[in-house]
């Protein structure tokens, strides 16, 4: 395949928003309310709607008849590339929020960097979805803060979704060698750049939530090079159920 | 090339106005603003619309409407889905959103005042029933992606507003 690297790092981008969109999609039917729910279960719309301008130019781009639907559901666990952040259960509503939160951050900074792609669809996908990422982070900053300054168990529940999922931030700044082509050509973004600015918009809104912030230095990496944890083969056999299942199936 | 303009040939004009939104329909999709271009060439139409989410999954289905609409109309056409320039709320024309509003949406608002309203709970936005703007937000997230849920504490009416985007 020529352009392998540009390839795998839309396949990058994306994987992201489909993991995290699959489960957000788990709580159709499954919110706590029915206001959060279809809040929810339009943010993992708009995560799908964004996986397919990724994938629909993936696709365009191996040149060999594959389609966006076989880049999304045919895949074997070891080929996605998201980060681990995105792909942890939802264990409890505050967990859910926690994780969208430390995901919108860092989601909006990285799309303000592609909108300067020399891509030009790549910069023009970052551009679409750059305004609908604004209300995901807007949603999940909102709920971070309301249940952190709530109830005693409500701060405690977002205290320890923090607390755990801490460990998955910093992967988000590594950079695999197909980031670093395709940073050296002027089409990917310096995810190292996007670091320093994270941690202190998270911190503030942290505070603002009067949670304490993780010390820990510890962090757990491997998403993007395909390395995943448990949870992820379990997301993509409900994920890929119908494919697999009835092959070429179609709506 | 970050072209804002439509062009549309004026012979099309009232076919694609015929075309609704299949989640709105007393809005047709020239005042939601979603084609970009309609051309003639070659005895095919080239139309272009851009999706208003990414996510929308109304878009199919538009594109398959007004592939029919022109056909009905003795034309065949090719339809294209453009991402750039991205859709914003204010291609919304005015007989637009007063459609909007009376199918009991309230229209967007400009950014600053949607951002009061979303965020800091400024009760600004127009029960589309009795007028007041004694409105509250009850979700950001409406019945659909690009709209968001609020509700009126004078007459108690739920209704949708219509985001900003831009
Ligand atoms: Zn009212």
């Amino acid at each position: 395949m020529k352009n392998k690297n540009l390839y795998n790092y839309i396949l990058g981008i994306a994987d992201n928003s489909l993991i995290l969109g699959q489960r957000m999609g788990e709580l159709c039917g499954h919110g706590p309310s029915l206001e959060t729910d279809i809040a929810c279960t339009n943010i993992s719309l708009d995560l799908f709607g964004q996986v397919r301008s990724y994938f629909q130019y993936a696709a365009k781009i191996a040149g060999d008849g594959r389609t966006e639907d076989d880049i999304a559901m045919l895949r074997k666990e070891r080929e996605y590339k998201n980060v681990l952040l995105v792909e942890q259960p939802n264990t409890d509503f505050a967990f859910t929020l926690g994780r969208q939160f430390l995901f919108d951050v860092y989601h909006l900074a990285f799309l303000s960097e592609l909108q300067k792609s020399s891509d030009l669809t790549l910069s023009a996908i970052a551009n679409k979805c750059i305004k609908e990422v604004s209300y995901h982070e807007r949603f999940s900053s909102d709920w971070v803060k309301r249940l952190g300054d709530g109830t005693e168990e409500s701060k405690q529940k977002m205290q320890d979704a923090i607390n755990s999922l801490w460990t998955y931030t910093d992967e988000l700044f590594h950079q695999t060698e197909v980031d670093k082509a395709m940073v050296e050509e002027g089409i990917g973004v310096d995810v190292t750049q996007l670091k320093e600015e994270y941690y202190k918009k998270v911190s503030q809104l942290l505070e603002e939530a009067t949670l304490d912030i993780p010390e820990s230095k510890w962090f757990q990496k491997g998403g993007k090079e395909g390395i995943h944890t448990e949870h992820l083969g379990y997301l993509l056999s409900d994920l890929q159920y119908m494919q697999r299942t009835y092959p070429n199936m179609e709506w | 090339m970050t072209t804002t303009e439509q062009h549309i040939d004026q012979i099309l004009m009232p076919i694609l106005e015929q075309v609704s939104d299949p989640e709105i329909p007393v809005l047709s999709i020239m005042d939601m603003g979603v084609v970009r271009s309609a051309i003639i060439e070659n005895g095919i139409v080239k139309v272009e619309i851009t999706p208003t989410y990414s996510g929308c999954p109304a878009m199919d289905v538009i594109g398959d409407d007004i592939k029919k609409a022109l056909q009905d109309a003795g034309y065949k056409s090719e339809i294209d889905l453009i991402l750039h320039p991205a859709w914003t709320t204010d291609w919304i024309t005015p007989r637009g959103r007063q459609a909007l509003e009376d199918y009991g949406i309230a229209a967007p608002l400009n950014a600053e005042a949607d951002k009061e309203v979303l965020l800091n709970g400024k009760r600004i936005v127009k029960c589309t029933n009795c007028g007041s703007k004694n409105t509250r937000l009850v979700s950001q997230f409406g019945s659909t992606a690009c709209k968001a849920q609020f509700q009126c504490a004078d007459c108690q009416e739920p209704f949708d507003y219509f985001k900003c985007l831009k």
